[in-house]
């Protein structure tokens, strides 16, 4: 896994309270218990954490931790 | 309306006396209050407060709710749980639309408005939580008892400030009465213990500044008292109508005879000097359960420990019940809840109709000689009691009084 991955799966388990065996490049915010407020909440989290904005439009195509993971690289973020 | 009694069948209770009924039941009848200092506070002139001890929201509540719901909805959930099971009743297994949820609330989300506040500040709106609207309108509470406990009818927050817990439990009595609901979930919650907050209640004069001698700083009634202190708590009492909990064989705690709401219709803070609209509360909680005003034995006050409340509602439980009437003020030991107070109060008022013991009024070394009341002090005094009133009197002039009986 990336190091991008990693720290996303590091917000998810300290910001969110996401059992880390919850946690996997699959896992769907849904899978996760987290919904719509979250997800914003978490591009807030991303954007301090790695430095790169997620548009409300990007992340309403945002599934999968994958996806999340690959857009935050696909824009520069660098853990 | 039926005027049939309405039987409070189950209590819950958070508050700075202890974390359960018991608990903070033995905290009040020790009479000591916990009040210390509040390293939230630091720097605020009034820097004391009691809190709910060994409150851990992770712990009670999981992760999740730890982070999407604010302290005063946290407390209110714990509270709420206690309630139904004592009452024993399976939210899985009730009808749930016909079960109300009514819980009285003076500030909201006062924490997360604070904290999204300065985030603002120091990072631009565009860093606000999504969280904050959720977190912080007082009727979150209300929803969330309904999601957790599939409580899906009549929901609503009562806002009196100080009476809003009492309000609630006399609006809930209504949709009983009325014949809406089955249940009511009803009570009241605050935690609003924030720099803000106590900064603005200290601005007014309205809390004590002894704030080297926390422990005796609540002092109702007592001549040397300056001011309330600050508390966070959350109680919850399950009520039905009497036929319902007796048909179900439900343990009734007490009953619920009378409520009576009054405006001062004076001043925005200050009570009424001659007490009317209090006095007016309490007639009509008096009429509103067929009792007339020797039967009370007992009257849980308002007593707030400020200067003006304490002496203006003496003196009209003096007019409205007589000198012989015991009096007693468990802010003293818990602190003002504000919004939580009216309902922490007529759990409280419950205990002493079940155990027949009146808690002592905290710190009361010097009674006000303007205080011409019987107040209990000391120690926890034992009196067989039919009927209690409990007091709860609002910044607004909102004044909300309850009257319960034996069961």
């Amino acid at each position: 896994m990336s190091a991008v991955y990693d720290k996303v799966a590091d917000i998810l388990a300290e910001k969110f309270g996401v059992p880390t065996d919850d946690i996997s490049p699959e896992a769907t915010f849904e899978d996760m218990d987290l919904d719509s407020l979250d997800l914003v909440e978490f591009a807030l989290a991303a954007e301090e954490e790695l430095g790169v904005r997620i548009s409300d439009e990007e992340a309403e195509d945002l599934k999968t931790l994958n996806d999340t993971v690959s857009l935050l690289e696909s824009k520069g973020a660098k853990a | 309306m039926s005027r049939e009694p309405v039987a409070v069948t189950g209590l819950g209770l958070v508050t700075p006396a202890g974390l359960g009924v018991e608990a903070s039941w033995r905290g009040v009848l020790s009479g000591r209050s916990p009040a210390a200092k509040d390293p939230n506070l630091a720097g605020v002139a009034v820097d004391i407060s009691c809190k709910v001890p060994e409150f851990d929201a992770t712990e009670q509540l999981g992760r999740k709710a730890a982070r999407r719901l604010d302290r005063f909805v946290q407390l209110a959930v714990v509270a709420a749980r206690e309630a139904i099971a004592d009452a024993g009743l399976d939210p899985d297994g009730w009808d749930g639309p016909r079960v109300g949820v009514v819980i009285g609330c003076g500030m909201g989300g006062a924490a997360t408005w604070e904290e999204q506040h300065r985030r603002m500040l120091e990072h631009g709106p565009e860093r606000v939580s999504a969280m904050l609207i959720p977190m912080l309108v007082p009727n979150m509470v209300a929803g969330q008892l309904a999601m957790e406990f599939h409580a899906t009818g009549p929901n609503l927050v009562t806002a009196t400030a100080c009476a809003s817990g009492a309000t609630a439990i006399g609006v809930a009595r209504d949709l009983l009465r009325s014949g809406a609901c089955d249940v009511v979930v009803a009570g009241g919650t605050e935690a609003g213990l924030t720099p803000l907050s106590i900064a603005g209640f200290a601005q007014m004069g309205a809390l004590s500044v002894r704030v080297d001698d926390p422990t005796g700083a609540s002092r109702p009634f007592d001549v040397a008292r300056d001011g309330f202190v600050a508390a966070e708590a959350a109680g919850i009492l399950v009520l039905e109508r009497g036929a319902d909990a007796a048909a179900r064989g439900a343990r009734v705690r007490a009953n619920l005879a009378g409520y009576g709401a009054s405006a001062d219709g004076y001043h925005i803070t200050a009570p009424d000097p001659d007490g009317g609209g209090a006095e007016r509360a309490m007639r009509a909680a008096l009429a509103d359960g067929d009792l007339s005003a020797g039967e009370v034995g007992h009257v849980n006050a308002h007593g707030t420990s400020t200067p003006l409340n304490d002496r203006s509602e003496a003196q009209t439980i003096r007019r409205v019940l007589g000198a012989d009437v015991s009096v007693t003020s468990t802010k003293g030991v818990t602190g003002h809840s504000l919004g939580a107070a009216g309902a922490i109060e007529a759990a409280f008022s419950a205990l002493t109709l079940e155990h027949g013991v009146v808690p002592p009024t905290a710190n009361l070394e010097s009674q006000d000689p303007e205080i011409e009341v019987d107040i209990v002090a000391k120690a926890p005094r034992e009196q067989a009691v039919d009927v209690v009133m409990s007091n709860s009197f609002g910044f607004g002039g909102q004044n909300a009084v309850l009257v319960l009986t034996k069961a």
